[in-house]
């Protein structure tokens, strides 16, 4: 963004305006980004609207109130305590480290938004692309403002408004819904939000009726954030940047008077909200919008009893390499002493008395490591000096496979055979000698090296690790799956082995190696519900950088 | 928030039928909602429970136990006068507790007396209403065992040390859940009697609608809710005589047969696809005020019966849906 952009800040006060004057409409608002900018909104959230911070480790007890157990320890009565979603109730609930939420808890905050009963702002300190708050949190609160590049400094005020607008007309309910549809925002929450955030928009610009500036407004900030393709024709970003959306309180009633048709309305909101796309969206979005299976840069996440995050206790025995959870466990054995003591006749100052139910054990959440699976077509069709490419970025992708712990295997294919030439490694000098000794030539048992490629995800699958595939081909199978000669069973067999891949859900790329691309190849990847890239010529380096963004490896 | 009324929610029929069909007749055993977020999945399953018609139940009863409850389950249940009460449903959060699932010690008895005594879960709150879990693919799985084993039995038995209880827990379990952020298990998934997906409607017109109705129901829900009670009366009283005329339904022979042939033509595995097939027709019938269980009530049930339970064929990627469908076209026309 040049310098004439508006600050990022200005924006999120905006929505920060918006969302005080009517907090449990809109459900709450996700601040991306440690910034002095983002602080200051907090603090001015704070004086507007009865907030409260919740830790992240906060336990349910805690959260929703009960008996707590030490208090009516110390009285010999039970104490109960409110929770902080009670104490919270009619305002608002600050959510440091956002993207770190875990799922019990991001359950409880989603009810209790749904409910009406508190509205959320989330503090998401993510780096990533891909990690912020959960999903199913952030799909219910209305403004995502990412802070991260705001420069501004200061204190910042919100104020009020007064009065209502009337209900959005139905031609503003429709521009909206066709804006939502051209920035592909296909949840019904958004759209529902943004037409609130209209009226809002015009009752803090003291109109009574919803305004072309409120419906831009609306659309930049609830339905350009969620975006997730570009809008058809999308104008060059520079022309938008030289003329910003007028500031909302200069909405004068000039603006109502030339009412403009419903089709210029829908153009202009949508231009609106491209504005504020934000710029990596758009490089994301243009590198591949291949539907997202799960996070895409790191492993499945699965449970562990030995490290990773914590995820809380479970009742069970300390073995296997289970490690107790003392807390936990005295925490489940306290309630019973007087009942234990009553029935085993011991005296009051008998220690604590645990039985084995009361144990508990620590479990953890890993990420699983990705395991690059590159599946090279070394037959005679795809020439010798592509191999000599794809060489290259294998090796790489190995070199930064150290930085990012992930493995790579590769298999290649020709003549009448798939083979495994490098199981999943880290080591490089082992790889550079396997890449070295791949010769080329021959047919093209296309589906011999997929089924070989698939085999080898399963099994690392299996073994913990997340695979993801690259296949590097011309497409063009004159193998089938037995070695047998025959371009129409080959092909037949290549796409069955390709639905099989996508059935299993691994994710894939195809990258096409011919000299001049067919449909052989964007086939391939739409049977293997993969991205496709066309590599006309490619030197190593091209395609390094191609394979890590579409697999979102940090670079 | 008020609950949006159930008759107010635009489109999502399939969605709709199937927890109307679970409220008729709870054995059809619970129903799977597949969908994208925002599709208005729980708003449904919410509404649903403002629908439904009060049950009759002992005034003390922790578990809201009827008469015949009371008589089975002496020890736990009864006590005090019947009386009507509102069907329960319970919005499980995901991060719920074994303990607070099935139920533990009562806290407050073991501390003020050293007494032992059970202090009921969420499956005894659900008892003869509903279980919601939104997300239920994330759920953890050793829970969705434990639910889906007692909505089968009907009954929850806690054995722990010290306690032994064993107390009625039957509900309609309603799960519902984004695919693209983890499969359920198809064993889990078998388990559910109907499974659905639904769409986010992209036709401007119904998003607009959905957005006039949404928002009127936001600024004034008092009266939004009144303008649509009777709406929501009529589906109650459907509701209420379709549970009676249930008992007297019987499919005759022509429409088992119809079962069976659409089973073996889509390759439904296991007995349980036939079965759901079947009482998910009679209690659309019996929802409908139809005499007797005709082939036009199976053809409306069937995918929403039948989707989740068939093998997947390596050759054929064709949705399941579709697969049905053509079924449905072979054998009937």
């Amino acid at each position: 963004m040049s310098d004439s952009a508006p600050d990022p800040l200005d924006q999120a006060v905006l929505a920060a305006r918006l969302f005080v004057i009517s907090p449990h409409t809109f459900g709450g608002m996700v601040l991306r980004g440690a910034s002095p900018a983002r602080d200051a909104l907090v603090t001015a959230l704070g004086t507007a609207l009865p907030c409260r911070r919740l830790p992240g480790h906060v336990d349910d007890e805690r959260l929703l109130g009960g008996i707590d157990i030490a208090a009516s320890l110390a009285a010999g009565k039970p104490v109960e305590t409110r929770g902080l979603l009670a104490e919270a109730a009619g305002g608002a609930l600050v959510v440091p480290m956002a993207e770190r939420l875990d799922e019990a808890l991001t359950g409880r905050l989603a009810q209790a938004v749904d409910a009406g009963t508190v509205a959320l702002v989330l503090l998401d300190d993510g780096i990533e692309v891909e990690d912020g708050p959960p999903a199913s949190l952030t799909e219910r609160l209305a403004f995502h403002c990412d802070l991260a590049a705001s420069r501004e400094v200061g204190p910042v005020v919100l104020d009020g408004a007064a009065g209502e607008a009337a209900p959005l007309k139905e031609d503003a309910m429709s521009a909206l819904a066709v804006t939502a549809a051209a920035l592909g925002v296909h949840s019904l929450r958004p759209l529902i939000h943004a037409g609130e955030a209209a009226r809002v928009h015009a009752a803090l610009a003291g109109r009574d009726e919803v305004a072309k500036a409120d419906l831009e407004a609306a659309s930049r900030l609830v339905l350009a954030p969620g975006a997730t393709q570009l809008p058809p024709q999308e104008p060059p970003p520079d022309e938008e940047e030289e003329q910003p959306p007028p500031p909302p309180e200069s909405g004068d009633k000039s603006e109502d008077s030339d009412t403009p048709t419903p089709e210029q309305l829908e153009e202009m909101l949508v231009e609106a909200a491209a504005a504020s796309i934000p710029r990596d969206l758009l490089e994301q979005l243009t590198k591949g919008n291949a539907p997202r299976r799960g996070a895409a840069g790191t492993g499945q996440k699965r449970k562990s009893g030995l490290r990773g995050k914590p995820l809380g206790a479970r009742p069970g025995m300390p073995r296997g390499g289970a490690r107790l959870a003392m807390i936990d466990t005295l925490r489940a054995a306290v309630p019973w002493q007087a009942v234990r003591r009553r029935e085993a006749g011991a005296d009051k100052d008998a220690p604590i008395l645990m039985r084995k139910d009361d144990l508990r054990i620590r479990r953890f959440e890993e990420k699983a490591a990705r395991v690059t699976i590159f599946a090279v077509d070394a037959s005679g069709s795809a020439a010798a000096a592509r191999l000599a490419e794809a060489k290259g970025a294998v090796e790489l992708m190995l070199a930064q496979a150290y930085v990012t712990r992930s493995e790579v295997a590769l298999v290649a294919f020709r003549g009448e055979t798939a083979e495994l030439l490098l199981p999943p490694t880290r080591s490089l000098t082992r790889a550079r000698r396997a890449l070295a000794e791949l010769p080329g030539g021959g047919g093209t048992p296309l589906a011999m090296g997929l089924n070989a490629a698939h085999d080898l995800a399963r099994a690392s699958g299996s073994r913990g690790r997340t695979p993801s595939l690259v296949v590097l081909t011309d497409g063009r199978a004159n193998l089938d799956a037995n070695g047998q000669p025959g371009r129409k069973q080959a092909a037949e067999d290549a796409e069955a082995a390709a639905k099989a891949i996508a059935r299993s859900g691994v994710d894939a790329l195809v990258v096409d190696i011919s000299a001049r691309p067919g449909h052989e190849g964007p086939a391939l990847a739409a049977a293997m519900q993969g991205r496709y890239l066309a590599l006309p010529r490619a030197d190593a380096k091209a395609l390094h950088s191609a394979i890590s963004a579409s697999t979102r490896e940090p670079a | 928030m008020a609950r949006f009324p159930f008759s107010a929610i635009v489109g999502q029929d399939e969605m709709k039928q199937a927890l109307l069909i679970a409220a008729v007749d709870p054995s059809v055993g619970g129903v799977m909602v597949f969908g994208d977020r925002g599709t208005g999945k729980s708003t449904a399953a919410r509404a649903l429970a403002g629908l439904l018609p009060p049950i009759t139940a002992h005034q003390d009863c922790p578990y809201g136990g009827s008469k015949e409850d009371a008589e089975r389950y002496p020890e736990v249940c009864g006590g005090g006068p019947l009386r009507k009460r509102a069907v329960p449903f319970v919005d499980l959060p995901l991060g719920a507790t074994e303990d607070r699932v099935i139920g533990s010690l009562d806290l407050e008895r073991a501390l003020r007396s050293g007494e032992k005594g059970f202090e009921p879960g969420l499956l005894a709150k659900a008892h003869r209403g509903f279980l919601y879990i939104d997300e239920i693919n994330l759920l953890e799985d050793h829970l969705v065992d434990l639910l889906l084993d007692v909505a089968a039995s009907g009954e929850n038995v806690v054995e722990r040390e010290g306690l032994s209880v064993r107390h009625p827990a039957r509900f309609v379990l309603i799960g519902s859940g984004n695919p693209e952020e983890g499969e359920l298990r198809p064993q889990l998934l078998d388990r559910f009697g109907l499974s659905v997906e639904v769409r986010t409607p992209t036709d401007i017109e119904t998003r607009v609608e959905i957005m006039k109705l949404v928002a009127a129901n936001e600024r004034d829900p008092e009266s939004f809710a009144k303008k649509w009670a009777p709406e929501d009366e009529k589906i109650l009283k459907q509701v209420a005589s379709g549970k009676k005329r249930l008992a007297k339904l019987e499919p005759d022979e022509d429409v088992l047969m119809d079962a069976a042939h659409l089973c073996m033509a889509v390759g439904a595995d296991g007995l349980r696809g036939e079965l759901t097939l079947m009482r998910a027709a009679r209690a659309i019938a019996a929802l409908e005020g139809a005499r007797k269980v005709k082939r036009e009530h199976l053809i409306a049930v069937a995918p929403s019966a039948l989707r989740h339970r068939l093998r997947r064929d390596v050759l054929d990627e064709t949705g399941s849906t579709v697969r049905i469908m053509r079924a449905i076209d072979e054998l009937f026309g």
